[in-house]
């Protein structure tokens, strides 16, 4: 592990980790003005601030160790969709309110389990992120459990929505449980975690919520796999079209 | 001994609030209602001409500080619901006659929202102007409503100030983004001062709401404050002000300034701007969407009660 540069790596993690974040925000904040009632809308809002929140710290971090004058906006508006390394859960569509909450769950769940674990981070500015964002991610976790409940146990069209929107997530959690080369040597450093040991908490707790709102745990017969590759979906080149936009049709403006 | 309605005037005349289970005339308490739902419709959509460039700020912080000013207004609407359903109303109707076109929201926000400058454009100038009148309501008779507004001022005036902060960065920045500053203030400064109302001798519901000190200032006395303290704001950030027509009055002590555009003004409250039908079928659009959510909460809820019920006679 001599050219193992631990530097590098954790920039290069805290980029992953930023881009996790503002892809999902991204896609949450869509619901602003688009909620199924103006409590939900103030709700989910506030989560897409959360996660963008999260970006901003994740992304300065790594442009602080970059120690190249980048900012945080260089690294969310311009780099290109193959250099974004996300997983792809975070830029699905928003589909409908099944489908965005089903996916808060999947993802919520996953944090509550994940951040814990970087707060013990030998890097004291990764641990600090996750200190702060485990208590918000607790409150997105008592939201999505409430709806996972109200929806899989609500009218049979719920249900069923519900159920649809399991299904065509499912196969996106595993990447969730992946580890990289870089990833496995930045867990053995004592910097990042390892995500695979994660698999059967976040299993055994997403099965129990299910299980309680009536819905059925999917088999784990398929996976989709390349965010952290830069081998994304269609769906980020068109968000990225969005939220880089103005950005780059004025370039080195100050906003 | 005082009928009712000599009470209700003896405390408007002493600034004493009324409250919900005061007796009142049955005109003021519909005045209310008509005026605190408009309110609070206008906080809900203009959630949808700034949510618009949410997705596309061009920076972090300014997508974060819009995500959250939207969020405000949001939080905005549901007082302005919850002051209004005091008076005996339930939300679920208020938003049933928004939807019919029975009640108005402001009009600004049939303006579309066409460039990054108009989010800066909107929190300077259409905050500001709000906040005009708001201050001024801080001091309404009904206390629901004046509480609501101490609470909303000190948001928006949070929100002015990031607004003005937006435009000082494009009116300091490139002359791109100088342009698009001015451009925005080109379209939102006279739709601002509509936003007054119509003239004092043409305005149908304020000599009533005068006198129950519904409203506290005029139409034109509130607008003539904003014209004046706009001015200098329009100095510092080095734009060319919109009205060719303004010029300092030393006797009055205030701007004088040119006629509004109140065929646009009538045009725009009629249902024909920009954007009326855009608003009304966009809010329409998530509130038909979101019915399957509500059903299911229904749905889930009284399955839960009809549990407990269960559980208390099993016991």
């Amino acid at each position: 592990m001599s050219d193992f540069d631990l530097k590098a790596a954790t920039q290069e993690y805290a980029t992953r980790l930023g881009d996790d974040s503002v892809v999902l925000g991204h896609r949450i904040s869509e619901w602003t003005s688009n909620g199924p009632f103006l409590e939900e809308d103030i709700a989910l809002s506030n989560v897409a601030l959360d996660y963008i929140g999260r970006a901003r710290m994740y992304y300065t971090y790594a442009a602080e160790l970059a120690g190249n004058g980048k900012t945080e906006d260089d690294l969310a508006y311009t780099r290109d969709m193959r250099e974004f390394r996300n997983l792809l859960i975070h830029e699905l569509p928003r589909g409908d309110f099944a489908y965005t909450m089903v996916r808060q769950l999947l993802v919520d769940v996953f944090n509550t389990h994940y951040l814990p674990e970087l707060a013990k981070s030998s890097d004291s500015t990764l641990a600090g992120i996750a200190q702060k964002a485990i208590k918000e991610t607790r409150y997105h976790l008592r939201r999505s459990h409430e709806w996972a409940l109200r929806l899989g146990d609500g009218t049979e069209e719920s249900h069923q929505r519900m159920q649809r929107a399991l299904e065509s997530l499912w196969g996106y959690t595993h990447e969730l449980f992946d580890a990289d080369p870089l990833e496995l040597q930045l867990a053995e450093a004592g910097v990042g975690v390892h995500n695979a040991a994660l698999r059967p908490a976040w299993l055994a707790q997403v099965s129990a919520i299910l299980t309680e709102a009536t819905l059925t745990v999917p088999k784990d017969d398929w996976a989709v796999r390349g965010g952290r590759v830069g081998y994304h979906t269609e769906n980020l080149g068109h968000l990225l079209n969005d939220m880089q936009f103005l950005h780059r049709a004025y370039p080195g403006c100050q906003w | 001994m005082m009928t009712p309605e000599q009470n209700f005037m003896r405390k408007i005349e002493a600034e004493e609030k009324i409250e919900p289970k005061d007796w009142m005339p049955e005109t003021y308490r519909q005045n209310l209602i008509r005026q605190i739902s408009q309110h609070a419709h206008s906080e809900v959509i203009g959630m949808q001409p700034e949510g618009n460039w949410i997705t596309r700020a061009p920076s972090l912080r300014r997508k974060a500080v819009l995500l959250s000013k939207v969020q405000d207004e949001g939080g905005h609407g549901l007082y302005l619901y919850s002051s209004c359903e005091t008076l005996g109303v339930k939300r679920a109707d208020l938003i049933a006659a928004m939807q019919s076109g029975e009640a108005k929201y402001a009009s600004i926000f049939n303006y579309p929202t066409q460039t990054w400058a108009d989010i800066g454009a909107i929190g300077w100038l259409v905050d500001g102007a709000a906040i005009v009148n708001q201050v001024s309501l801080q001091r309404t008779s009904y206390g629901p409503y004046s509480r609501a507004m101490i609470r909303i001022c000190k948001e928006e005036s949070f929100h002015q100030r990031q607004g003005y902060e937006l435009m000082i960065a494009l009116a300091h920045g490139s002359p791109e983004q100088k342009a698009m500053a001015q451009d925005a203030l080109n379209r939102f400064y006279w739709p601002a001062l509509m936003m007054f109302g119509p003239h004092d001798a043409e305005s149908a519901h304020s000599a009533k709401s005068m006198t129950w000190k519904i409203k506290r200032e005029t139409n034109d006395d509130l607008r003539q404050k904003f014209i004046d303290q706009t001015v200098p704001q329009i100095e510092f950030l080095g734009l060319a002000h919109p009205d060719k027509d303004l010029k300092w009055n030393a006797e009055r002590g205030h701007y004088d300034s040119g006629e509004i555009d109140w065929q646009e003004f009538y045009n725009v409250i009629n249902g024909n701007g920009h954007c009326n039908r855009q608003r009304i079928e966009h809010h329409v659009r998530a509130h038909e969407e979101g019915a399957w959510v509500r059903d299911a909460m229904t749905a889930y809820n009284a399955k839960q009660q009809a549990k407990t019920t269960e559980q208390r006679q099993a016991a």
